[in-house]
């Protein structure tokens, strides 16, 4: 009997979708091993991928077995095929196919629509890695240097997830498709990946942080609307990569929390109370909490583009086929099929921000941002709870969902942080303040020196307080290779 | 008053809200409003399955209560409560599991709680149970010992592709097979894995085990018996404190006798595999160095990795001399070991053995001017204090 918990190491793919009585996807997939390698390879720095990381691999998909820790070298990471175990007799969960068995094979009416949805989540996941390939050279530390290795490996298997769905469902466009994922990317300008988010730079660890917990928790929003889907497998495949993607969460929660903490901590010791005294913090060798605040601002009106047009049809049409969900729909307490609620969507009318009621079925996007917004307030209320104990008075503020951004109503508009609506020339006098500059920029970039002594850290970060996987303030959590 | 329970709460400092743990619980006994995610005291059944998938290191978080705190408190908490001051119920783990009382028994002589060294790698658990047991395929079996009376088995098994991840230290469950009685099957018996966690050949992730062949006992003769390519059901793995230090610089301090030389074969291949710096001390007791599983191998290790002290209690010509003898002996060496904290001690063996490697050691730390129950309880309490007999 096929064993579905437990992953199979019986091929060259770790796998528990049973790869190696599929031939013909086995093959298909051993052929696109080669490239992803190759990818791989070219894209980290050689002595990281020889050093010995202490990462977390799956050895059964069930909750004992998916957080195993040990040493391993980068390319040597076992990237599998990972779904969440089936759930028996799962009914398609909304839109118009309610509660009908969920598909186990593609339906030939979703089939382009739901091919654009894996492609789209499936670029996201190679383009973060393009974009932190040169932050192990700055880590601030061996702990730090972890988790941005295994926030990696685990985008990477990310993709191998999404590879598997085209390689098995779609056939050849499949399989160019997948081809393609290897070709874009990140920043490229004949090439570039798909969502622009995904092509900025990720200079320092700052935006490291700030990305993880604001961008990734966009992927985690999308996961979590795709793992609704009738669509078994993309369902199933999707489960299981949000439990590594809650790592990632922790990466950029914890890591802008620490870096708040070691500005705190610099600050009460050399008796600064004023938050904006810019230059004196800056001399202490921490970053000043205002401009934490302006990569804020820059970080989540990136994301918040990543939600698409507030009304939309096509994502109407992606709820109404049973392709993707809403976040968390099994606990939404209502029909599921949205043919008569409304739901209130922002936008602009004479000049003025309102809210008007629109058909829920087309305000999808909208709903899943303001999902995001709540989510994602949830740990800037934390980062001010330890401001507010230091007793520092400053707040960091989540800026107006109409401020700074490219897609959507608001892209015609210039708004400020507060929500109001201000011309083109005042934002560009003033967007210095809102947000960050070149100068602020070469200040962190300044920082960013490597610490890589085990238990020690950069002067502008503190210690985590838990190691992962409960080991001591000391433990060695990467062994550099030193070529 | 109530008697006292242990309660599962969640650091709300530590926590990043990512309901990962609500979402994998099977018994829904997690649940979260806008401020914490808290547990249910009502339904949460210790089946672990939330701890591995938490992100953050706070959900392996208990209390001792005699109230248990509600979930509107625990939704209001900024941070951990306190651990009251409660005597608590003698327990190690869930006391209703079979294995894990068996373990707790094993575990007895330490004087109380297990705890794993700090630097331990995280031990998998129970990952195979009675109702689904791994099946293992047998790989080879030989005799270890040359004395007629003594037959112990150095036995090798295969997981084949399924995964088992083990650590040094823990221990397997073997089901012989048939029937009791009573007509139900028999309930596993435990061994300790004398093979090193990447294998007892390195990177094939195979598992030995150290057997002797007790009269009319019905798992050891099954074991000793068993031809290679046979199949056997495994159940575990099990234990999750009795484990080696990670740490190179740490000391091993090994005591024991017969087949509880198990464990110690593990610690010593892997610290020998990993190029650990911090050595190790063996005391090993047998009845002559015919009886004394692995005398060959073990003379091969080099001293400066694993000082050893074999001592025999019916050699021919010599005195009898047993393994707390030989730690009297050596009281001055034995001696700044207790004193070093890098060193972590390793007891395993017959339940016999335990009340004179007490006497020895009460003996030894009186002459350094300590309490031994006192210093012992540091140890077990920072993780450097180990006794698993039987």
């Amino acid at each position: 009997m096929l064993d579905l918990i437990n992953v199979s190491y019986d091929t060259q793919i770790p796998n528990n979708v049973g790869l190696s009585e599929d031939k013909k996807v086995l093959k298909a997939l051993e052929k696109w091993h080669p490239g992803y390698i190759n990818w791989w390879n070219d894209l980290i720095p050689q002595n990281f991928q020889e050093s010995m990381v202490y990462l977390r691999t799956a050895v059964s998909v069930d909750p004992k077995g998916w957080a195993k820790f040990d040493y391993v070298k980068m390319p040597e990471y076992r990237w599998g095929v990972l779904l969440a175990p089936a759930v028996e007799d799962r009914k398609i969960p909304m839109g118009e196919h309610l509660g009908e068995p969920a598909w186990q094979e593609v339906p030939g009416e979703y089939r382009n629509m739901l091919k654009r949805l894996i492609v789209i989540q499936g670029d996201t996941e190679p383009g973060s890695v393009e974009q932190q390939r040169f932050l192990g050279l700055t880590a601030p530390s061996l702990y730090d240097m972890r988790n941005l290795f295994q926030v990696n490996v685990e985008e990477g298997r990310h993709l191998w997830a999404m590879v598997y769905l085209l390689q098995k469902y779609f056939g050849r466009d499949g399989r160019e498709e997948a081809d393609d994922l290897l070709v874009r990317s990140s920043g490229s300008d004949d090439s570039p990946r798909m969502l622009g988010a995904f092509n900025e730079e990720t200079p320092d660890w700052l935006s490291f942080f700030m990305f993880t917990y604001f961008t990734d928790r966009d992927g985690k929003m999308q996961l979590e609307s795709l793992a609704q889907s009738g669509f078994d497998p993309l369902s199933r495949t999707c489960r299981f990569m949000l439990t590594e993607e809650a790592h990632h969460m922790f990466v950029g929660e914890t890591g802008v929390g620490r870096t708040i903490q070691a500005t705190l901590e610099a600050m009460a010791k050399h008796g600064i109370t004023d938050p904006y005294d810019i230059n004196k913090i800056r001399d202490l060798g921490v970053i000043d909490l205002p401009t934490m605040q302006k990569k804020l601002n820059l970080h989540y009106t990136l994301s918040l583009d990543l939600f698409g047009q507030e009304v939309s049809t096509n994502a109407a049409n992606a709820f109404n086929s049973g392709v993707k969900g809403r976040y968390m729909e099994q606990r939404i307490d209502d029909d599921h099929k949205l043919q008569n609620d409304t739901y209130a969507v922002t936008s602009i009318k004479d000049g003025k921000i309102v809210t008007e009621d629109v058909p829920a079925l087309t305000a999808i996007n909208m709903r899943l941002r303001d999902d995001y917004v709540r989510d994602a307030a949830g740990g800037v209320g934390r980062w001010n709870k330890q401001i507010e104990k230091a007793g520092v008075n400053f707040q960091f503020k989540m800026p107006h969902e109409g401020f700074h951004r490219q897609i959507g109503v608001f892209s015609a508009v210039a708004v400020d942080p507060d929500g109001q609506i201000i011309s083109a020339e005042e934002f560009q006098k003033r967007q210095d303040e809102w947000l960050p500059t070149k100068a602020d920029g070469d200040y962190i970039q300044s920082l960013m020196k490597p610490c890589y002594e085990p238990g020690k850290y950069a002067s502008w970060i503190a210690a985590p307080k838990v190691g992962i996987d409960n080991k001591p303030g000391d433990f060695e959590y990467v062994k550099l290779h030193m070529a | 008053m109530n008697v006292p329970i242990k309660q599962h709460l969640i650091d709300p400092e530590i926590c990043i809200r990512c309901y990962t743990c609500e979402m994998s619980c099977p018994i829904n006994a997690i649940e979260h409003d806008d401020n914490n995610v808290v547990v249910n005291v009502d339904i949460c059944n210790f089946c672990m399955d939330c701890i591995p998938v938490c992100p953050t290191g706070s959900i392996d978080e208990w209390r001792v209560v005699e109230t248990p705190y509600t979930l509107e408190e625990q939704y209001a908490m900024e941070e951990l409560p306190e651990q009251q001051d409660i005597e608590a119920a003698p327990e190690e783990e869930a006391g209703a599991d079979p294995i894990a009382a068996l373990l707790a028994e094993a575990h007895k002589g330490a004087g109380g709680k297990a705890r794993a060294p700090v630097s331990a790698a995280k031990a998998a658990v129970n990952m195979y149970n009675l109702g689904r047991p791994a099946a293992m395929k047998v790989q080879g079996n030989y005799r270890l010992t040359d004395d007629p009376e003594h037959d112990v088995r150095h036995i090798i098994l295969d997981p084949g592709a399924l995964p088992f991840p083990v650590l040094e230290g823990q221990s397997v469950g073997i089901i012989p097979p048939g029937t009791d009685g009573e007509g139900n099957a028999h309930l596993p018996r435990l061994y300790s894995i004398s093979s090193p966690r990447d294998g007892e050949r390195a990177g094939y992730h195979n598992i030995s085990l150290t057997v002797k062949r007790e009269e009319g006992g019905l798992a050891s003769n099954y074991l000793c018996d068993l031809e290679q390519g046979a199949s056997v059901n495994v159940t575990g793995p099990f234990g999750a404190t009795f484990l080696m230090p990670s740490r190179s610089e740490a000391h091993l301090l090994l005591i024991c006798t017969g087949t509880g030389s198990a464990p110690m074969r593990a610690f010593t291949m892997q610290r020998q595999r990993t190029g650990a710096t911090g050595g190790m001390t063996m005391f090993f007791g047998a009845r002559t160095p015919e009886s004394l599983p692995y005398f060959g191998p073990l003379k091969k290790v080099p001293q400066n990795l694993l000082k050893q002290h074999l001592v025999f209690s019916r050699q021919p010509g010599t005195q009898k001399e047993y393994v707390q003898d030989r730690i009297l002996a050596e009281q001055d060496s034995v001696a700044e070991l207790l004193g070093n904290e890098n060193t972590h001690i390793y007891i395993c063996g017959l339940r016999g053995m335990e009340e004179g490697v007490e006497r020895a050691m009460t003996s030894i730390a009186e002459s350094m001017g300590e309490q031994w129950i006192a210093l012992r309880d540091t140890m077990r309490e920072e993780g450097r204090y180990h006794v698993e007999t039987y």
